[in-house]
């Protein structure tokens, strides 16, 4: 079998053969699959992944490019979208549209898709000037999504727009190939005053192999708002590399919640750039893992401009043999005065053989800020336990109780209510509990 | 009701109980008084089931049962209820999504279905109104944020809404303005009947004149040193613990 990464690095020229290589993508492209030549994946020797180990992954032989279409059944993947509510969809199985069960809009927005971008000269003026301008063209993993960017969701709310529904992107892998390697890239910009509510989510149908590379990037001009939720409670067999950049300009807010409930292997590469004054950059995780499972969770907030803020709050609850990692690089310019930088990763460990490693990593250059940091490793309280138990709720219930109080306030700033009932179900699901609620 | 014999209980070899016999009647309330350490709230903790204390010898029986490997819920479940002098702050939870699980909780172990909406809405009225508790603070996060009377009377609307056979109040009265306290044990005598039980755990007997007590025991280094009618708790306030233990050593 061939070393994944010659495989990847060889099957570029077949790549070439199905896209536009006159398009001026085509040079990034070529640039990147040069950087991920050089580099290769990352490694455990690499401070950056030094609990996360990407060598089992790489064993397997993943396909790169999905033989055959698939088709799926509106009613077998409904309980995977909010079904509850009406949205805009952006649907990909094996990586390949489904405009069958998608719903886009070119209605004053455009939710659509990246290929159209890439090859329809309308869109050439946006692309010129966004693809490819927050994302890392160092890192191995981004720039080997840069090199197969092709496919994705296109995003583009113009000024003082805001779609009338939140955006749901949806991957489903259905196992056609015995293991499947998809590379999506999603480009999202809301320019002055826009407002956009997306919710993105990667669904193994199967137990075959799955490994997802996925590079977002997301510009937030003058006061834009973006909500983005990302939703990760894959089967068994399925890891995720997720690798999101975000660019905000002033007054600007943008959240991202991770919800991190299942797959194999997730690592979330999250990075924050300000590039103006009085910007809110949010991020918020619950991560509840059990057997095997490992989250790592990896942050960037880089203060480039004064008087900003940016918040951090992460919440894990690991059981049975899991394994988390929550690393917070928070780096304050020297111009960036008055910056207001929080970061909180509390963590409960429910079995003696679940790990979380957790660092905070902060690098402040100017001298009139305020940063706090705050990391916590604990048991369930059992005084608190007691009181439950005392009150008639058993003790499995009890627990759950508490471990639902524990995640809740990382709920509380979602804005979509059905997406919060849902996150919440999933979150007693995960726990194996069926509470007389919804919290 | 409850008979508690020869009982000696502890921490990791540590004895905080050392051999207390009590009994207690329905129908009746008993005061169990003592200094600060003597072992009241351990005795308290242990009725209602806590794990962290080993019981070394002596048993606790409830309506005839042994309750040797019966878990605090099953306990609950049985009719012994335990309000706690510093309850647990759950935030995410509400007052009534609390109450309405517990109740529910404690049907599905007697085979119940779960109480319907209408009648546990009206349930919850009813007993909110008796413990003069705005229907504003039900929907809040249970004990966060809570002022320390809060607290209290929110144990003792659960005491209500769960009416137990026995009911322990631990320390009920610490935290309370006399304004809260008279309304607490407003509530606690209207739920009072010749089914029920009550321990009143106290270090003062300032409870004790609003809930009058047909028993009164004191507790020391572990043991009841002395038990007798309301009286005692009087003269114990005039007197002082101290005054019991001079006496214990002739």
């Amino acid at each position: 079998m061939m070393d994944l990464k010659d495989k990847l690095v060889s099957s570029f020229l077949a790549f070439e053969n199905n896209v536009d290589v006159d398009h001026p993508v085509h040079d990034i492209r070529s640039e990147a699959i040069k950087n991920f030549e050089l580099k290769g994946f990352p490694n455990r020797k690499q401070e950056a992944w030094k609990y996360t180990s990407l060598n089992s992954l790489q064993k397997i032989d993943f396909s790169i490019f999905p033989k055959q279409i698939n088709a799926l059944e509106y009613k077998d993947v409904k309980r995977y979208f909010l079904h509850e509510i009406d949205t805009y969809k952006i649907v990909f199985i094996d990586g390949v549209y489904s405009s069958f069960l998608s719903e886009t809009t070119h209605d004053g927005v455009d939710i659509c898709l990246m290929s159209a971008a890439l090859s329809k000269p309308m869109y050439k003026q946006i692309i010129d000037v966004y693809f490819n301008k927050v994302a890392s063209k160092d890192e191995s993993l981004t720039t080997l999504n840069t090199a197969f960017s092709k496919e994705g969701a296109y995003i583009y709310i113009p000024k003082n727009k805001m779609p009338k529904k939140p955006i749901e992107i949806l991957h489903f892998a259905t196992g056609n190939e015995a293991a499947l390697l998809l590379q999506p890239r999603n480009l999202i910009i809301a320019e002055e005053n826009a407002e956009l509510q997306i919710i993105e989510r990667h669904q193994s149908l199967t137990s075959n192999e799955v490994m997802t590379n996925c590079v977002t990037e997301i510009f937030a001009a003058k006061n834009a708002i973006v909500d983005y939720y990302k939703v990760q409670n894959d089967v068994k067999n399925a890891s995720l590399i997720d690798n999101t950049y975000i660019s905000q300009k002033s007054n600007s807010v943008v959240k991202v919640h991770t919800f991190s409930f299942g797959g194999k292997l997730t690592r979330n590469n999250l990075n924050y750039y300000q590039n103006g004054e009085y910007i809110d950059s949010t991020m918020k995780g619950v991560t509840i893992l059990g057997e095997k499972q490992h989250v790592d969770h990896h942050t960037l907030v880089h203060h480039r401009e004064p008087n900003c803020e940016s918040h951090q709050d992460y919440k894990g609850i690991y059981g049975e043999k899991s394994i988390g990692v929550f690393n917070g690089k928070i780096i304050v310019d020297k111009i960036a005065q008055k910056t207001n930088a929080f970061q909180q990763n509390n963590n409960i460990l429910i079995s003696d053989k679940a790990t979380i490693n957790t660092k905070p990593q902060l690098e402040i250059f100017a001298d009139d800020v305020k940063c706090s940091h705050g990391c916590t490793i604990g048991q369930l309280d059992e005084e608190a336990l007691f009181y439950l138990q005392t009150r008639g709720i058993p003790k499995k219930e009890a627990s759950a109780l508490l471990m639902y109080a524990f995640a809740n306030n990382v709920l509380e700033s979602v804005r979509i209510p059905e997406l919060k009932m849902r996150i919440n179900r999933l979150i007693a699901n995960k726990l194996g509990v069926q509470l007389g609620f919804d919290l | 009701m409850l008979k508690v014999n020869n009982l000696h209980a502890g921490v990791e070899g540590n004895e905080i109980l050392n051999g207390i016999n009590l009994e207690v009647k329905a129908g009746e309330v008993h005061a169990i008084m003592g200094p600060n350490g003597s072992g009241k709230s351990t005795l308290a903790s242990v009725i209602a089931g806590k794990e962290e204390f080993e019981i070394t010898e002596g048993s606790i029986e409830f309506d005839g049962a042994d309750l040797e490997d019966t878990s605090p819920e099953e306990r609950a479940h049985k009719g012994i209820f335990l309000s706690f002098q510093y309850p647990v702050e759950i935030p995410g939870v509400s007052v009534t999504n609390f109450i309405r699980t517990a109740i529910n909780e404690s049907r599905k172990a007697r085979g119940l279905e779960d109480m319907p909406a209408n009648q546990m809405l009206k349930l919850i009225r009813e007993k909110s109104e008796l413990l003069e508790i705005d229907r504003k603070f039900l929907s809040r996060s249970l004990n966060e944020g809570f002022s320390g009377g809060e607290k209290k009377r929110n144990e003792i609307f659960q005491l209500a809404m769960l009416e137990p056979k026995l009911a322990i109040l631990d320390e009920t009265d610490s935290g309370l303005d006399i304004d809260a306290l008279r309304i607490v044990a407003n509530g606690v005598n209207k739920l009072k009947s010749k089914d029920n039980a009550i321990i009143i755990i106290t270090h003062y007997q300032r409870l004790l004149e609003y809930i009058i007590p047909d028993f009164v025991h004191v507790i020391q280094d572990g043991k009841i040193v002395k038990s007798g009618t309301k009286a005692l708790a009087l003269e114990l306030e005039d007197k002082g613990y101290d005054w019991l233990k001079n006496e214990s050593v002739v």
